[in-house]
């Protein structure tokens, strides 16, 4: 339609990421997931009158990590402050957070979309402690609290307002995650809500200088839900601005059930949260030799790696890319394939039937529990023509699941090959012999036939036949 | 400068600070709050604009806890002063809609 | 004479030479507060006396031992009922946590118990430690053992009280804006707010985090010293708790002033400050200056802005800190709500005394959107201006003396109608709690209307060695000061 307007979608993310520690960021208290209600708590994280927070090291570590790896700048002296509200899944009724001072600014992460690069800036990454878990109960009609959650560390990752499209947001949040899953600062799983991304989008009419008036969607728990909110919340602005009406700035929650979202406000939820410096916390002053150790202890992240698999394994792109996605299958293919010296092999394994396992037991990669060393193992048997590979992947699917040592497994299953001549060829002379229709279908041209004969030798040998002798033993048997 | 505090400020205040003020409070509050904020416009008299804001007193930095898991099961601590509650959760007015 | 009159020293020594028992000083401090809580009620909470006694018994055993050795063992203390006890309620004079009995002690409690000192009650407070007079607590007023028609001072005036009324040897109170050294000045009782960090403040019922300080309540100088050094240390579980190079406060003690530096602010000393308090703390410092202290006056300047910086600070802390009595977790909730916010708010109204709301308000109001510059932050840099005003004093003297308050205790009922005029009261306190100093206060004489007038000694930060040489070399001159509720207790 020559009348349409063209508009430009905006985007900006307030990523939420859960911190891998063991204890809470201001108390003693596990991290752990799960467990009854209320059993990870004590006074300081279910705001007991008296109790005051003290800082968990671990989680300025983390957050200066993730600060060095999206290139920002890390404030030298950083302290909390308070987001005063009130909800019941936030025992104090104000969050310790920060605001004036944030541990990092100014930082930017190189996203690929569609072959073209792009540069995302991180306008600032702050700490701060997670709220308590709220339920519905339908007898009451009422809700529980549960705070053990409260007070998990988080860093908070603001963009700017530098992306275009869910599939720029997308590859940013992947980029995010796999940075932050490399330094071990977080599992950042979406689903477990140990990533959370909040979206904060406006649309403007292509050329058009100035943002336009921006919403903020929350609850948004998976890439496809974020594509489809985006969609949405776009769509839904466009058509007020077609109608001549006008965008209100809120937050609105995304139900991705009902496609839609829908406003959050209250007239009881002023959104005025006077903040102000926590005089609980002495400030954080960060040295350079702090921000130098940990820049040491970087690990080899995505890229590097990718470029290095290619390079030094000779695997593809695509392949590097897939074993590289997450860190824990790169680190398994890394150490298997030093062990086995057959890296082609063990990537085979990490890429289909690791990839398909993950899916069939809806896992994420990180959750593989396996060790290398019995991949590696796996690969061994089959290279030496120890088992055939039917075997192989049944035994496969053992270490996926209970991570078994393949040759004890293979010894104590009797599932080795058989590459005895003599006794292959007493079974299929039996086979032969009590099948003449497919001999005769063979011998009268049908060499499809074939096939059968040998699926009734597999059989026979409880699939531990060497299919290569097989083949090679029936043809002569046949021919004869 | 005579502050006045109106109705919407103060009601505004009072959902900030979760307190509910009625008929002949609220005007004392009005009031009170005019008559103190008259009182500290006091401060404006000092230059401070050259001044940093003074948060902590002493240059007492970095006080940190250690990543270890030194709390149990404070689950029983926890609600042992509950107004009410169920299955060891404390209950609340319901805040899905 | 009873041994309620003794100091918490002489009482702690006289039971460690087995002249006493820690049963019988249990039994002393518990009919003494029998006696008189109908005309004083210092106490929100008495503990049990049976619970008492088992306590009093487990102590002996322990001195018996060889266990415990300190100056406070078997000595009956009071606690300011903001601070946690573990097992005892603790209401902060407030009805929206007259309910709660906390799992935990605070820290400085802790450590008293680990000394040997026994918990006879949990003393009456201005609610949340809102104020000048103990009138704002939910459970009524403590009246003054020098006259029962007057307020003991606040907010720890149920403290000062049982203290200068000889209900028990010693007590906690804390000090927000001179809730220690008012009250002690009102009810002729010595007490210290120490530097900011140097008693930790785990379990303490915030009201200004960056003023809070809990410190001792006693009969004497010596006494303060002691009880500093048993619950000043540095506390993990308080991360703005300072690790001093030295806590050894009693050494000070008798070092003399020979030679101390002593400044006199003229601020401290201009209109408003009732002749006779001026004249009865110029008086001490004769004294002081007698003893071989070099005494000047000296322009402290700034001393008007700290009141208005303190009310901010204090104020918006507060509203903070307070946000969690919402009828959730603990304590008072409402009965009639429909919805969360309706809860909240029903639960907070009713919960919270009128000060308490008012100051929830103010604090709420500066730290808003549009507000928190002109406000908060001005005070931030108020306060600033005003420590670097106190430096400059102390790279001049070691000690700055001065009134506590502006007059003596007033009568009950005259001071919460103008919440202003009671806020202008505290305007020789205020600044010592914004610059994290120690301010020491004990008595210098009666008024003609025979109540004490407070003296105030102010040091810089970790100087309360300084404080307590002068303040015992001046309570040597000066002699005793008793309330006539003590006197009573002395003629049993
Ligand atoms: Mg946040
Ligand atoms: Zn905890």
């Amino acid at each position: 339609m020559s009348g349409m307007k063209q508009y430009e979608t905006v985007i900006g993310l307030e990523v939420h990421v859960e911190l891998a520690t063991k204890t809470k960021i201001f108390c003693g208290c596990s991290t752990a997931f799960g467990g009854a209600p209320n059993t990870h708590t004590c006074p300081v994280c279910t705001g007991m009158p008296g109790s005051l927070p003290v800082l968990n090291k671990q989680v300025v570590n983390y957050a200066i990590a993730v600060g060095l790896a999206t290139n920002c700048d890390i404030t030298r002296k950083c302290k909390f402050d308070r987001k005063n509200y009130f909800y019941p899944d936030n025992p104090q009724n104000y969050q310790i957070s920060q605001l004036y001072y944030p541990i990092c600014r100014n930082g930017h992460v190189d996203i690929t979309v569609n072959g073209s690069q792009k540069s995302v800036g991180i306008h600032e990454i702050h700490m701060e402690e997670d709220a308590g878990k709220l339920i519905h109960d339908n007898w009451l009609d009422a809700s529980l609290v549960d705070y053990n959650r409260s007070g998990v560390p988080l860093i908070e990752i603001v963009s700017e307002p530098d992306m275009r499209s869910s599939e720029e947001v997308i590859a940013y949040l992947e980029k995010l995650r796999t940075t932050i899953q490399y330094l071990g600062a977080s599992d950042c799983k979406l689903q477990e809500g140990s990533m959370r991304a909040d979206v904060n989008l406006s649309v403007r009419e292509v050329g058009a200088k100035q943002f336009g008036t921006r919403t903020e969607m929350k609850n948004i728990n998976s890439f496809k839900a974020i594509a489809h909110a985006i969609a949405g919340e776009t769509q839904r602005q466009i058509e007020l601005l077609e109608d001549g009406k006008k965008v209100i700035q809120e937050t609105r929650r995304w139900d991705d059930n009902k496609g839609a979202s829908f406003p959050m406000r209250s007239k009881e939820d002023a959104k005025d949260y006077r903040y102000f410096p926590e005089p609980d916390l002495p400030p954080i002053v960060i040295s350079q030799e702090w921000i130098d150790r940990i820049k040491s202890r970087e690990p080899e992240f995505k890229e590097e790696k990718q470029a290095r698999y290619q390079k030094e394994f000779g695997l593809t792109e695509y392949d590097a890319d897939i074993l590289t996605d997450s860190r824990k299958i790169a680190e398994t293919f890394e150490k298997a394939a030093a062990i086995c010296g057959n890296p082609k092999k063990t990537a085979n394994w990490l890429m289909d039937d690791t990839m398909r396992l993950l899916k069939d037991h809806s896992m994420d990669p990180e959750d593989i529990r396996f060790s290398p060393e019995h991949l590696a193992a796996l690969v061994k048997l089959t290279d030496s023509n120890t088992i055939n590979s039917s075997v192989a992947a049944e035994v496969f699917e053992k270490i996926f699941t209970d991570d078994i040592d393949p040759d004890k497994y293979v010894e104590e299953h009797g599932l080795k090959q058989v590459n005895d001549a003599g006794a292959l060829e007493e079974t299929i002379r039996g086979i032969v012999a009590a099948n003449p229709q497919s001999v005769a279908d063979y011998k009268a041209g049908k060499k499809k036939a074939i096939g059968f004969l040998v699926g009734q030798t597999m059989k026979a040998m409880k699939g531990k036949a060497n299919p290569g002798m097989v083949n090679q033993i029936l043809t002569r048997l046949l021919e004869e | 400068m005579a502050h006045v505090i109106d109705d919407e400020t103060i009601d505004y205040v009072g959902i900030l600070a979760k307190l509910e003020l009625d008929g002949e409070e609220k005007e004392k509050a009005k009031k009170d709050m005019a008559q103190m904020l008259d009182y500290v416009d006091m401060l404006n008299e000092l230059d401070t604009d050259s001044v940093e804001p003074m948060t902590h007193v002493f240059p007492v930095n970095n006080v940190f806890r250690e990543d270890v898991v030194t709390n149990g099961d404070g689950s029983e601590e926890a609600l042992a002063n509950a107004p009410e509650k169920k299955e060891n959760q404390y209950v609340v007015p319901k805040t899905f809609v | 004479m009873s041994l309620m009159n003794l100091t918490a020293v002489e009482l702690g020594r006289k039971i460690r030479a087995k002249e006493v028992s820690v049963q019988e000083a249990a039994q002393a401090s518990l009919e003494s507060i029998d006696a008189k809580e109908d005309r004083l009620h210092s106490f929100i909470t008495r503990i049990d006396r049976k619970k008492v006694l088992a306590r009093a018994d487990e102590v002996q055993k322990k001195i018996d031992a060889g266990e415990l050795t300190g100056p406070l063992a078997g000595v009956p203390v009071a606690i300011k009922d903001n601070m946690n006890t573990k097992g005892v309620l603790t209401s902060a004079a407030s009805h929206i946590l007259d309910n709660f009995v906390p799992r935990f002690s605070a820290t400085a409690v802790e450590r008293l118990e680990q000394a040997g000192a026994v918990v006879v009650g949990k003393t009456n407070m201005d609610e949340f430690a809102m104020g000048s007079t103990t009138e704002t607590s939910y459970f009524g007023p403590t009246a003054n053992p020098f006259d029962t028609a007057r307020v003991p001072g606040g907010s720890s005036g149920g403290s000062a009280a049982a203290v200068s009324g000889a209900e028990v040897p010693y007590a906690l109170g804390s000090d927000t804006g001179g809730s220690i050294r008012q009250p002690c000045a009102y009810c002729g009782a010595t007490g210290i707010k120490p530097t900011y960090g140097t008693v930790s403040r785990y379990g303490l019922i915030a009201y200004g985090s960056s003023l809070d300080q809990i410190g001792p309540i006693a009969k004497d100088v010596s006494d303060c010293a002691a009880i500093l050094e048993t619950i000043a240390a540095p506390d993990e579980k308080d991360s703005t708790s300072v690790a001093r190079d030295s806590y050894a406060f009693t050494k000070s003690l008798t070092q003399g002033v020979k030679g101390l530096k002593i400044g006199i602010p003229r601020d401290y000393f201009g209109d408003g400050l009732d002749p006779e308090v001026r004249q009865k703390v110029l008086a001490a410092a004769d004294v002081l200056k007698s003893e071989g202290a070099i005494v000047e006056e000296f322009d402290l300047s700034l001393v008007q802005y700290a009141i208005p910086a303190y009310y901010l600070i204090a104020c918006a802390e507060a509203s903070s800190n307070l946000e969690r009595f919402d009828g959730v977790k603990y304590g008072y909730r409402t009965k009639d709500y429909e919805e969360l916010h309706q809860m909240y708010k029903k639960t907070r109204s009713e919960g919270f005394g009128p000060e308490v709301r008012r100051r929830i308000m103010l604090g709420s109001f500066v730290l808003s959107s549009g507000y928190y510059d002109a406000y908060y932050l001005k005070a931030l840099r108020t306060k600033a201006l005003i420590k670097a005003a106190f430096d400059k004093a102390f790279a001049r003297y070691d000690v700055i003396l001065g009134p506590v308050a502006p007059t003596t205790a007033p009568k009950m009922n005259s001071s919460l109608s103008d919440p202003l005029k009671m806020y202008l009261s505290d305007v020789y306190t205020v600044s010592v709690n914004l610059c994290c100093l120690p301010g020491l206060s004990l008595p210098c004489g009666l008024a003609s209307d025979g109540m004490p007038v407070g003296l105030q000694l102010i040091g810089d930060c970790f100087r309360e060695d300084n404080l307590f040489r002068a303040a015992y070399a001046y309570e040597q001159a000066r002699g005793p000061i008793m309330s006539p509720f003590a006197r009573e207790e002395a003629e049993k």
